[in-house]
């Protein structure tokens, strides 16, 4: 056992577990954050996705100890007040969900495509979701959430 | 009357109001991310007159929810939402007499707003919540009931937001491995290389050290499970059971080759007629008819496939003395109480079973053996609540996939380019394995932990499904009007791997088959593909669906780089409508690269029009998928396709634009179209490679090694 120190979700944490865990166990169990989930362990899928200082991260695999005092943000963690933050709200208003399992990890993905480039190239975005993937068939609706995105420009919080 | 309202006949089954407001429905159809909640509650509410927001969509569980069977076959609209929609119908008239007789007016007097119900002559109001608050309506659905007219609707057919969205996209704990009980352990299962293996023996210092370290070694003869509070701790125990192991390999999995095994092993040959198949001699392939001026034939072929579920299956289970408590991402938990009851030789009242979401499936994936699984695990905890996951690996390697196919097809054509002759033989295992205990002891054999404990059970051995339109004959009976065509099932037996239903079943390697050769006999006789459709067709609502889909697909001319197909078909004969038209380049690579897809479906009456968008875009989607790269592999020691690199599907980088045309049928019964695009989708793609390219691709998936074998041959 050790000491990992992290923030996550802007809240300071000291997690104590083998140190080995990977950071996605460390989420979901020890922090009771369900948004990021277990697709696939092999970091192959995406749906695990969460931000690491900024940068969507998959943390299936890597452990909390690699993480020690870096910032995380959870899918949890965009939300606003407890609201839908724009990403979310594209995401409803788009219906780019259908069983909703792949989606944490979209939507973390899109979040941090957006902020670095907020207007993305086709190209872009197939590079920033290209370790995603949705077996429902979602792919055009999150792409049109991304359009949605980009058309309202920099007007909207991130 | 469909089945659902002969089942449950009773208003409370399907409806109850609450004093607080609310109007609470009852569904057996569960939401697996096909909106069929979001539809329900739109015509519930549209029937009763009250505001979408007052719609609770009840949990689906047993010994409350009304028993719709299994959620598939593209059915949950004709059943679950018909029998909400006359529920709903039932209710209001109920609510308007009770109300008359309160307020002492005539009926015809009340109208009625959000609930509440006034009279128009004397202002006097009665809302539902204070006429039937929390009181049963202890009266039967009438199923004559006035529905309203869809010149009156409200909500059905306007655009609505799926139910739960907002919860999906800020991460809420909504699927079952999100569920976190006090006292809960996290387990796993162990299983063998592959199917036919049995546990010999385990190293017992590493199962001591596994068990010092604090996680419960759950061993039932060849069935291996390990639980502890630390799911990490568990992830490892488990891997290091697994290399304690040692199996009994027996012989391992059948290496002949699939499509030739399909041509060879022994198997049940059925003539179908009318999309049923009959206990009578397969007639033989007749000469062609003296008139025929062209013969055709052709053999097209498809692959094993897997549901490939994003998220790998889970369930949880505990204990309450003699009751197993199971919560399941199933699409039947009904039929899977009667199975496991059957297997565990347990009563049915002591299984109480909950539906909680998983990820998507369309089909029979891991979902109800995993639930077995836990129940496995718990029994042996008494008192404790389990999560079972599945591993990647144990989900890719050991759901039950879409069987391979094989599809013979020769026709006839006159000199004026008339079919006149028509044959088709369609080949693979069984897409029907999902739960049920008919007859006794199948519930044990369909489960697949009850085949590796003590005493286990035997592999099941598939029976023809002789029901119309099912397994390997859905939609092998062409919809276009050819003379007397010759149609035989053929269930195929010794097929190396383990089989289930997958969306369409045979639907989608049928459509393929069909809609490419009959793009085959087109050319032959010189007559443009949508023409030929449209000439052979005499049924107006699928010509005008095939009319829809070429107004829209080759309005524009296209690049010269690219080719179009189009594939057509009525989802079970009976079901929605789809046509779908694909255009797409093949690359210097040989990888088809997907730029444009639009659909046409007619699917009767319109309720969610987003969610049928959605599920056709998905559809497609997933057809695309399985036309492409889809291919579960196997070697002698068990399936090899065990991660997402070994079994690719359909990425980002390759989603062509959808326009999705819906043909409305306002006041026409409701037509499922879950699956309703995913043969065309197919036929469609493999013609539009032929259209650019000159290859005929009879046998996905159109990789591009086949594509260049394909030229080369």
């Amino acid at each position: 056992m050790a000491k990992s120190k992290l923030t996550v979700n802007g809240t300071a944490q000291e997690v104590d577990c083998d140190p080995a865990t990977p950071l996605l166990y460390v989420l979901r169990n020890t922090l009771n954050l369900k948004g990021a989930k277990f697709g696939c362990g092999l970091e192959q899928c995406g749906a695990c996705a969460v931000l690491v200082d900024g940068e969507p991260v998959l943390s299936c695999v890597r452990a909390v100890s690699e993480f020690d005092g870096q910032n995380i943000t959870t899918v949890e963690g965009l939300s606003e007040n407890g609201e839908p933050n724009a990403v979310q709200r594209a995401f409803i208003a788009e219906s780019a969900a259908q069983c909703g399992y792949c989606t944490s990890g979209l939507v973390v993905a899109t979040a941090a495509l957006l902020k670095r480039n907020p207007q993305p190239s086709r190209e872009d975005i197939n590079e920033a979701l290209a370790d995603h993937l949705c077996r429902c068939g979602s792919h055009v609706r999150v792409l049109k959430a991304i359009d949605r995105l980009a058309a309202a420009g920099g007007s909207h919080d991130r | 009357m469909t089945a659902s309202l002969e089942k449950q006949p009773n208003l409370d089954q399907w409806l109850a109001i609450t004093g607080d407001g609310r109007v609470v429905v009852r569904s057996g159809k569960v939401d697996i991310g096909q909106r069929i909640s979001t539809a329900l509650a739109a015509i519930a509410a549209e029937e009763l007159d009250v505001s979408l927001d007052r719609i609770a969509m009840a949990t689906v569980e047993t010994g409350v929810s009304p028993d719709e069977g299994v959620t598939s076959g593209s059915n949950s609209m004709q059943d679950s939402g018909q029998a909400i929609r006359l529920a709903g119908a039932t209710a209001r008239r109920y609510l308007i007499n009770k109300a008359a007789a309160q307020l002492d007016v005539e009926p015809a007097s009340l109208e009625i707003a959000d609930g509440l119900i006034r009279s128009l002559d004397t202002n006097r109001s009665v809302t539902y919540w204070e006429l039937q608050g929390d009181q049963p309506f202890e009266v039967p659905i009438d199923p004559e009931a006035t529905v309203k007219a869809p010149g009156d609707y409200e909500e059905v057919g306007n655009p609505q937001t799926a139910r739960g969205l907002a919860d999906l996209v800020t991460g809420q704990p909504v699927f079952v491995h999100d569920m976190n009980p006090p006292g809960m352990l996290h387990a796993r299962v162990i299983r063998p290389p592959h199917y036919h293996a049995r546990l010999h023996a385990l190293d017992e210092s590493a199962c001591e050290r596994i068990e010092t370290s604090g996680v419960r070694i759950v061993r039932d003869g060849s069935h291996l499970a390990v639980a502890g509070a630390e799911e990490y701790a568990v992830v490892k125990a488990a891997e290091q059971l697994a290399a304690a192991a040692d199996w009994d390999m027996r012989g391992g999995l059948p290496t002949a080759d699939i499509f030739d095994a399909m041509k060879t092993n022994e198997r049940v040959s059925l003539p179908v007629a009318d999309g049923i198949p009959r206990r009578e001699p397969v007639p033989d392939l007749p000469d062609p008819p003296a008139d025929a001026a062209t013969t055709l034939t052709a053999r097209y072929e498809k692959p094993y496939h897997m549901h490939g579920s994003l998220g790998p299956s889970a369930a949880l289970a505990q204990t309450d003395g003699d009751k197993i408590h199971i919560w399941t991402h199933s699409q039947g938990i009904y039929v899977l109480r009667e199975a496991l009851a059957g297997g565990l030789g347990m009563a049915e009242e002591d299984l109480h079973i909950v539906h909680v979401p998983g990820a998507g499936c369309y089909g029979h994936n891991g979902a109800d053996d995993v639930a077995v699984d836990a129940a496995l695990v718990a029994r042996a905890l008494p008192g404790t609540p389990i999560l079972l996951k599945w591993t990647r690996e144990d989900e890719h390697a050991w759901e039950p996939y879409s069987t391979c196919m094989a599809m013979a097809v020769q026709a006839s054509l006159d000199a004026e380019g008339n079919v006149v002759a028509w044959s088709q033989e369609s080949y693979g295992d069984t897409f029907m394995m999902r739960p049920r205990n008919s007859p006794p002891g199948e519930g044990a054999r369909r489960l697949l932990p009850l085949r590796y404990i003590e005493n286990g059970a035997e592999d099941p051995v598939p029976q023809p499904a002789m029901r119309y339109h099912v397994g390997i004959h859905r939609n092998l009976d062409p919809l276009y009007k050819f003379p007397n065509p010759r149609l035989v099932k053929n269930l195929v037996r010794g097929l190396p791997l383990r089989t289930s239903a997958l969306r369409t079943l045979g639907g989608f390697a049928n459509v393929y088959a069909i809609e490419c050769f009959l793009d085959e006999l087109a050319e032959a006789a010189d007559i443009d593909p949508v023409e030929f459709r449209l000439r052979n067709l005499d049924d107006d609502r699928a010509k005008a669906c095939v009319q829809a889909l070429a107004d829209s697909l080759f309005k524009d001319s296209k690049p010269d780089n690219r080719g179009r197909g189009i594939g057509f078909a009525q989802y079970t004969n009976s079901k929605a409508y789809s046509a779908v038209g694909v255009e797409l380049e093949v690359g210097d690579d040989a990888a088809i690269k997907l730029h444009r897809a639009v659909i046409s479906v007619d699917a009767g009456q319109v309720v969610d029009p987003d969610g049928l968008i959605m599920q056709s875009e998905g559809g497609f989607i997933q057809a695309a998928s399985w036309a492409l790269h889809e291919e579960v592999k196997f070697d002698r020691d068990g399936v090899t396709s065990r991660d997402w690199d070994s079994y690719p599907i359909l990425r980002f980088d390759n989603i062509p634009e959808i326009e999705t045309i819906l043909i409305d049928r306002p006041g026409d019964p409701y037509l499922g179209a879950g699956e309703a695009v995913s043969g065309p989708a197919g036929a469609a793609i493999a013609n539009a490679v032929y259209d650019t390219t000159g290859l005929r691709l009879r046998r996905m998936p159109f990789t591009p090694e086949a594509l260049r074998a394909a030229a080369m041959s």
